[in-house]
Formats: C-alpha cells, sequence, structure tokens
C-alpha cells in the first residue's frame, strides 16, 4: 500500500511537471495565435480586441492556470484550422494509433519470442548468430528507411499490399488489417529487435538455474522446460522493456503514420506542429506523455505483483 | 551485446599502472573483432566528411537537369536524384551533416547534463529529489522524436536548432546517469579520505569523482551519437531538420519517397548509410563498454 502510495504521490508530481512543460512549448512557439486566427489582413484593433478575448494579455501563471483548469476537465481548446474541439479530434485521432500501436507490438511479439527464445537455446550456433545479426540491425534501422524500403517491395514491386491509407477495422476488417500491415512492421521492428535482445539474455541466464537442471534432470521435454518455466521467469524483465518502449513506440508513430499516410495522433502532431495549429499540438503533445506516465505506473505496478521482492526494496526512481 | 569472446587480455608491460590499464583495454577492445569492424566504419565516415571535397565528384547542390533520375553507372555510382544531382556526392556530403549533428547533439546534452547531475547527486536535498528528478522523469515522459519536433518547432526549422534540440532531449539521461554515479562514488572511502583531508567539495567533484564516473557517461555518449545521427535524419525527413538544398540523409529520404516506383536508387543509397552510421557506432559503443568494465558483457 505504501509502495503504491508512493508510486501515486511521485507520478502526480511528474504529471503536473508534464503539463508545465507542455504549456511552456505552447508559449514559446514563435507566432501569435490571434494573428494566425485573424489572419494577415486583420485590423490592429481586431487582433487587440481577439488578444484580449482569448486571455493572452493576462500574466503567463493565469494563462496557465485557466489552460490547466480546461485540461481537467477535458477542455483542451479548439483547433485554429477548422476551429473543431481538440479533445474532439483527439478522441477521433486516439483508435487510430492504438490499432497501429497494438498491431505493431502483436507483430514484435510474434518476431521476438521465437527468436530469442531460439537464440537462447541454441547458443553459439547459426540460429544464435542469426538472431544476433537481426537484433543489431533492427535496432540500427532508421524506421522511415524501412518504412519506404517496404512499400517498394510489397507495394510497387510485389503488389502484395496497398501502399498507404486507412479504413477503420468497423468499416472492413481485412482491408484495415492489410493496410495497417507494412506501417505496423515498421514501427514494431526496432521493438522486436530490442525484445529479442533482452529475451535472449534473460533466457539465458534462467536456463543457468537449478530449478532448470532440475526439470531437465527429471526428463521434462526440451518445449515443457523452455516455455513452461524457463520463459516465464524470463518475461519479467521483457515486460519492463516493452513497457518502457512505449515513448519510442509513439515517436515511431509519428514516423510511420507520415510515410503511410495513417490519420493517427502522430501524424496529427507533424501536421499540427507545420500548420502552427499549435492548441492541437498541445492537446496531442499531452495525451502521448499522459499515456507514457500512465503505462509506466501500471508497469511499475504489474513488476510488483509479478516480482514481490520490488515491495521490499520500495522500487527505483531514486 | 557483443557476441565476439575476447580472449584473456595478456598483461601489458610497463610500471604505471595507469598506462598498463589502458593498454589492457585497447588491447581488449582490438580482441572484438565486431568493435573493430564498427570502428573502423566510423573511420570511413570521418574519412568522407573530412575530405569531401576531394571524394565527391560532382558539385552535391548544382542541378542537373539533363541527368535527372539516372540509375547507377559508372559516372554515377549511387545514381542521380530529381534535380540530377549525384546520389554518391550528396551521400559524401551528407555524412558531415550526420556527424556533426550526432557529435554536437551530444556535446550539449553532455554539457547540460553533466554539471546538474554532478551537483545534484553530490548536494541531494529537496531540490534534487522534488524538483531535478521529477523534471527529469517528466522530461523522459515524453517520446523523444516528439519532443525533439516540438522543440525544433519553438527554435525554427534548421540543422543548428536541430542539434540544440535532440541534445536538449538527451539531456535527462546524462542527469540521471552522471547523479546515480555520483551517488555510488561520494560513500567511498576515497572520497571520504578527501573530504577529511579538508578538499573543497569543488575539487572533489572535478578531481575525483567526475573523472571515476566517466566510464558509463562515454558508454552512453557513443551509443547517443547514433541516436542523434537518426534523429537528425528523422527531423529532416519530417522538414524540420537540415533544409534543401544542403544534402542531408534524412532529407534526401524524404525527397525520394515520391520516386520510389522510378528511381529506387534515390531512397535506397542514403538510407543504407544512415544504417551503417548507426550500426557502426552501436558496435563500436558496446565494444567500449564491453573494454571498459567486462563484466557488463
Amino acid at each position: 500500500m505504501v509502495f503504491l502510495l508512493k508510486r501515486l504521490g511521485l507520478m502526480a508530481i511528474v504529471l503536473f511537471l508534464v503539463t508545465v512543460i507542455v504549456f511552456a512549448l505552447v508559449q514559446l512557439l514563435p507566432g501569435d495565435p490571434a494573428l494566425v486566427k485573424l489572419g494577415k489582413m486583420a485590423t490592429p484593433e481586431a487582433l487587440a480586441a481577439l488578444r484580449e478575448k482569448m486571455g493572452l494579455n493576462d500574466p503567463l501563471y493565469v494563462q496557465y492556470i485557466r489552460w490547466l483548469g480546461g485540461v481537467l476537465h477535458g477542455d483542451l481548446g479548439y483547433s485554429i484550422q477548422d476551429h473543431s474541439s481538440v479533445m474532439a479530434i483527439l478522441l477521433n485521432k486516439i483508435p487510430v494509433t492504438l490499432q497501429l500501436t497494438v498491431m505493431s507490438f502483436m507483430i514484435s511479439l510474434i518476431i521476438s519470442v521465437p527468436v530469442g527464445v531460439l537464440s537462447a537455446t541454441r547458443k553459439g550456433t547459426i540460429w544464435d548468430y542469426l538472431g544476433t545479426i537481426f537484433a543489431m540491425s533492427g535496432v540500427s534501422l532508421p524506421s522511415f528507411w524501412l518504412g519506404i524500403l517496404l512499400i517498394y517491395v510489397f507495394a510497387i514491386f510485389l503488389g502484395w499490399l496497398p501502399p498507404s491509407g486507412y479504413v477503420p477495422p468497423g468499416e472492413n476488417m481485412v482491408r484495415s488489417i492489410l493496410l495497417m500491415l507494412l506501417p505496423s512492421i515498421t514501427l514494431g521492428t526496432r521493438l522486436s529487435a530490442e525484445l529479442t535482445r533482452m529475451i535472449r539474455s534473460s533466457l539465458l541466464e534462467v536456463m543457468e538455474s537449478d530449478y532448470i537442471r532440475t526439470g531437465y534432470a527429471k526428463g521434462l521435454l526440451e518445449r515443457s522446460v523452455v516455455y513452461g518455466h524457463a520463459f516465464k521467469n524470463a518475461i519479467i524483465p521483457v515486460i519492463t522493456v516493452s513497457g518502457l518502449q512505449l515513448t519510442t513506440f509513439f515517436g515511431g508513430a509519428v514516423i510511420a503514420e507520415t510515410i503511410f499516410a495513417v490519420p493517427g495522433v502522430g501524424r496529427l502532431i507533424i501536421e499540427s506542429i507545420l500548420s502552427r495549429d499549435y492548441p492541437v499540438v498541445q492537446g496531442a503533445v499531452l495525451f502521448m506523455a499522459f499515456a507514457v506516465v500512465m503505462t509506466n505506473f501500471i508497469i511499475d505496478i504489474v513488476y510488483s505483483v509479478l516480482d514481490p521482492r520490488i515491495k521490499l526494496t520500495g522500487g527505483g526512481s531514486k | 551485446m557483443a557476441q565476439v569472446q575476447p580472449n584473456p587480455v595478456k598483461p601489458v608491460a610497463g610500471k604505471n599502472p595507469r598506462a598498463r590499464m589502458w593498454g589492457e583495454m585497447i588491447q581488449r577492445l582490438w580482441q572484438n573483432k565486431l568493435a573493430v569492424a564498427g570502428g573502423v566504419f566510423i573511420l570511413v565516415l570521418i574519412i568522407m566528411a573530412v575530405f569531401a571535397d576531394a571524394i565527391a565528384p560532382y558539385n552535391p547542390i548544382k542541378p542537373n537537369y539533363g541527368e535527372v533520375l539516372v540509375p547507377p553507372s559508372a559516372d554515377h555510382w549511387f545514381g542521380t536524384d530529381n534535380l540530377g544531382r549525384d546520389i554518391f556526392s550528396r551521400v559524401v556530403y551528407g555524412a558531415q551533416v550526420s556527424l556533426k549533428a550526432g557529435l554536437i547533439s551530444v556535446g550539449i546534452a553532455l554539457a547540460i547534463g553533466v554539471p546538474i547531475g554532478l551537483f545534484s547527486g553530490y548536494y541531494r536535498g529537496l531540490w534534487d529529489e522534488v524538483l531535478i528528478m521529477r523534471f527529469t522523469d517528466a522530461m523522459l515522459a515524453f517520446p523523444p522524436l516528439v519532443l525533439s519536433l516540438s522543440l525544433a518547432a519553438v527554435l525554427g526549422a534548421g540543422l543548428g536548432n536541430a542539434m540544440i534540440a535532440i541534445g536538449l532531449v538527451f539531456t535527462p539521461n546524462y542527469i540521471r546517469l552522471m547523479r546515480g554515479e555520483v551517488l555510488s562514488k561520494r560513500e567511498n572511502d576515497y572520497i571520504e579520505a578527501a573530504r577529511s583531508s579538508g578538499l573543497k567539495d569543488r575539487r572533489i567533484m572535478l578531481f575525483h569523482i567526475l573523472p571515476n564516473s566517466m566510464a558509463p557517461i562515454l558508454v552512453q555518449a557513443t551509443l547517443n551519437v547514433a541516436g542523434a545521427i537518426i534523429a537528425e535524419a528523422s527531423l529532416s525527413y519530417l522538414g524540420l531538420g537540415t533544409q534543401p538544398p544542403t544534402p542531408s540523409w534524412g532529407s534526401m529520404l524524404s525527397a525520394a519517397q515520391g520516386y520510389l516506383a522510378e528511381a529506387p536508387w534515390f531512397a535506397i543509397f542514403p538510407g543504407l548509410f544512415i544504417f551503417l552510421a548507426v550500426m557502426g557506432i552501436n558496435i563500436f559503443g558496446d565494444g567500449i563498454r564491453d573494454m571498459l568494465d567486462p563484466k557488463l558483457k
């Protein structure tokens, strides 16, 4: 309970600082929001009136408190471009990014679990070397290059998959999955490489344990020893790595969604930055940071449930 | 990560223990063939960047509309781009941008992060625990690319600002790393001895704690150079990094995407060099980590 309360307290402080950083970032962005809203032809009087109406003449801390109050009530302001509510825009985009994230995560698991297990159980063989080369290349591969190569090979050269676009799963499930396949591979490759490294080293460590030797000694099949006993314990640090990778995932989503024209939160951020739609930038960046903080919190809790020793030490983050 | 198991390191002859220690470490690095391969590629990259004028056969900026999208040939090893410019020459000059971005961004992060981490870990207190640490937690909650994008938007598009943005994004890692190192070192006997002999805090920090904490910082810095190269290429790809016509691997890929069907070479070579540069630096960084502390393997 103390562990949980301490974690909640720290999370509250971090979330508060996240809001301060996001607010400060947008305040520092060049350009006058009133001018962006009214256009270059606006008269100085109209600009002054709008600035007053938007509260831009108030001291910064007043503007921050007002903005934070709005955020706490779910009001993230209005887009300068199309005047719709930022929250509504985000609610429209979040499911798309969520679909991409979930599919990427599944792809990274589908690749990394067998490759990592094979590398660890066949240490020093050609399988291990191939697994290691994959892991090493995967973490060095720039996602935008991988995305472009995938479009060239699977969409242009082979013609097997559509190059870009998005269809909601509710509209046409098969087409939606096909359209999301290349972006998901683009986004998931780096994580699958990281996880392969992690699963290999974690499994190698566990395979040295006495209970694994006992398992082999009492005549259990290799599959049952590896998946039934070793893998369960080796997966704990892997969960932490997966959670920590969420920040990289969101960053990668900006790239993957831009390359493949997927209308998610990542593409929304780059489009709003380029069109100087600051309320949308603010809302989308805040959403991503909140999601990361919440996920880290959940991972901390899951980790402490899986490994009760964490509670005794009070758990990191010093 | 390095896969080549080094042979037992032979003791290096010599009386000076510091020189002997360095000799043994370099020997350990030399025995790690993967790290050597990474080091060789980094060397190639440096040569490309420094001697770009001599290596590049064509002007990387001047358009040549008579030779638009020419496939790779003896005249143009990597083909030409949509403006008829030689891609090999642009890739060679692109190495300058990437190396500069990698080194300067990490330099900025080191220059800000290491002193803050050093002071924060040495003096501790409420401002360290509540302000500095929670602030770094908050910074780390932002996806690095999203934060660099937002900072680059604040500062304005361009290579210089992209480097500052990437440097600021990497800074919290160094604050945390340095602080952790200081916390583990400050209770050691030699620090206690320095304190009781009347040395001032500043001297203890600069001449005793800092040099003994540099190993993990060096490893992190090497690996971050690779991260900064990818980050700069990503920002340039998205239009907020190096601006045309300056050749940057990221902006070349961005331009190439529109010509994938008719000129795939346009996208292949800049991306391949980003990949090789990042992989070379990553395996060299792993090698340095193993060299400094073989127990970490």
